[in-house]
């Protein structure tokens, strides 16, 4: 645990320090504020006090934003050779892997916590569901740890950053999409099974403040299962890949 | 603490990269890890740091498993991988710092560990800067401080010299020795004088088999049953050049003519004073004058050159 959380700091700091957090934190706050107060259907427009554009904003940044935390995180620490350092330290591939995860689940909560003042102004407006809005938070959370652990995957595939970066969209698209579009066309235990992987189907119900424990099971396991994935391409190492041990 | 290798092996697909290797390295010992590129010296050394799994034989680090404990034993090693690489967006401190917590340097001793591995790499007035401003001397010394950081009682360095001018490699070598003397530390280099210059004992690997063990002194005399030797003549005016005629002497292997220094040779002949003394003779015989005999040290080049190349 001390060492996931050195590894965590590391690059929670790292991304302070490449601007990476800053440009994150001005897009998004700007992105999602903007449909939020300004744009389409905001507030003002559907005449509710409510979150629920918001919600739909960040379900959607989150998914270009988050892949491009995470592109790095295992393809250049491989092609730049800093992996074999970090992991000959007293490190194991788990501990590496679960810290890298943490740092970005650190950003994208203070990124979050930062658009608090939105939901604090909205109480202004009206009455607001609070239990709606805390549930809508929870939900992104889930959301985010999702794509951080398929994004860390999908970074450990590769040694190419925008190879992983599009291998992380990739994956999102079809968790966040494609999956959805096979359930309305498929009949029986086909729709019935993409509607189940379908990423959106199990944020909607969220954004709405619908607290179901399948959707947090359904969130929780799939970004366990990445991430064991992603440990489980680290430990291919040792049984043949002479390219990944260069 | 010592390290045990026995009967090691690693295999990618069908290619045998380490055959069945077995050396042995006390406390106090520098060993030179010598061969060509491709000769598994980098894959024996990710096998001793626990960063890739053997195909077959054991490794032992004082009392562990390198594949059963790697915890325990990552906690005793300090390694410097080959390109020594390193995260360019830190600051030197701030990834001492990190490499400290991660070896489990307790934290109220950190400060102290840093400015005393700080001072002895030499990195004072960079330790603010960034890795990515340093040159390449100083992140050279950068990765030998961030090995050295957590006092491992083995030290594993992966060409710990290249890329260095002249002036570093000598600094990084006495840094080297001065460390070597009360841990175990095992370099690989395929730089000759380097060995030379700071290592106890050889091991020279070729196609994943150990073809040489010992200090570079037994190695010489290995080398030893033929001899080599620099050879100045002068003739006559008038007669033909000496080179057809010293290749047909008795007991010489080889005549290397040497390049802008005229009458001037290096002779490789099987015995020693015979050859000498018949050299001596024909010069007389033929009024050569002789102007240089000196028998050449027998180089770790050459051995280096015999045991690797067939």
């Amino acid at each position: 645990m001390r060492e996931t959380w050195i590894i965590a700091q590391r690059e929670f700091r790292s991304y302070l320090d490449s601007l990476v957090a800053y440009i994150l934190l001005v897009v998004f706050l700007g992105l999602t504020g903007a449909f939020t107060w300004l744009i389409m259907a905001d507030v003002f427009m559907i005449k509710q006090a409510t979150m629920e554009p918001f919600f739909n904003v960040a379900y959607w940044s989150l998914f270009f934003f988050i892949p491009a935390l995470t592109m790095r995180m295992l393809a250049e620490e491989r092609r730049t050779g800093t992996l074999e350092v970090l992991l000959t330290r007293k490190v194991s591939d788990w501990q590496a892997i679960s810290g890298k995860f943490l740092g970005a689940f650190l950003l994208i909560a203070v990124s979050l916590l930062f658009t608090l003042p939105f939901y604090v102004s909205i109480t202004w407006l009206g009455p607001v569901d609070h239990g709606a809005v805390w549930c809508g938070y929870l939900g992104l959370l889930l959301l985010s740890a999702f794509y951080i652990s398929m994004g860390i995957f999908a970074s450990s595939l590769t040694d190419n950053p925008i190879v992983a970066l599009l291998l992380a969209l990739l994956i999102g698209i079809s968790f966040h999409w494609i999956f959805g579009i096979l359930s309305s066309v498929l009949p029986g235990a086909g729709g019935r099974f993409f509607h189940f992987l379908s990423a959106s189907n199990h944020f909607d119900s969220m954004a709405r403040g619908v607290i179901d424990s399948r959707d947090v099971i359904y969130f929780l396991s799939f970004s366990l299962l990445a991430l064991i994935l992603a440990e489980a391409r680290l430990a291919w190492r040792h049984v043949a890949d002479a390219s990944m041990a260069r | 603490m010592d390290i045990r290798v026995n009967h090691l092996t690693k295999t990618y697909g069908t290619q045998r990269a380490v055959d069945d290797i077995s050396f042995e390295v006390k406390t106090g010992e520098i060993l030179g890890f010598l061969g060509p590129n491709g000769a598994g010296k980098t894959t024996t050394m990710k096998i001793l740091t626990c960063y890739m799994a053997a195909s077959g034989g054991q490794v032992q680090i004082g009392d562990y498993d390198v594949m059963a404990q790697p915890e325990r034993v990552k906690r005793h090693i300090g390694y410097l991988p080959e390109n020594n690489p390193l995260y360019l967006d830190m600051p030197v401190l701030e990834y001492l710092t990190f490499v400290a917590e991660l070896q489990g340097v307790p934290r109220a001793e950190v400060p102290t560990r840093l400015r005393s591995i700080v001072g002895r790499c030499g990195l004072n007035l960079e330790k603010h800067k960034k890795i990515g401003a340093l040159s390449k001397g100083y992140r050279q010394r950068v990765g030998l401080a961030q090995a050295l950081i957590h006092d491992p009682d083995i030290l594993i360095l992966d060409e710990p010299t290249t890329g260095l001018d002249p002036n570093q490699i000598v600094e990084i070598r006495n840094l080297i020795r001065e460390i070597g003397k009360e841990k175990t530390v095992i370099l690989s280099t395929h730089i000759l004088p380097e060995v030379e210059a700071t290592c106890d004992r050889i091991l020279i690997i070729n196609r994943g088999k150990i073809v040489a063990d010992g200090t570079p002194e037994s190695l010489r005399q290995q080398g030893e049953g033929s001899a080599i030797f620099l050879v100045q003549v002068k003739v006559p005016a008038g007669s033909p050049g000496p080179t057809e005629a010293l290749r047909a002497l008795p007991m010489v292997k080889a005549v290397e003519v040497l390049p802008k220094q005229p009458g001037r040779y290096r002779i490789t002949a099987d015995s020693d004073m015979p050859f000498r003394e018949s050299l001596f003779r024909y010069c007389v015989k033929q009024q050569w004058l002789l102007l240089e005999l000196t028998k050449e040290e027998q180089r770790l080049e050459t051995i280096f050159r015999d045991l690797t190349l067939n």
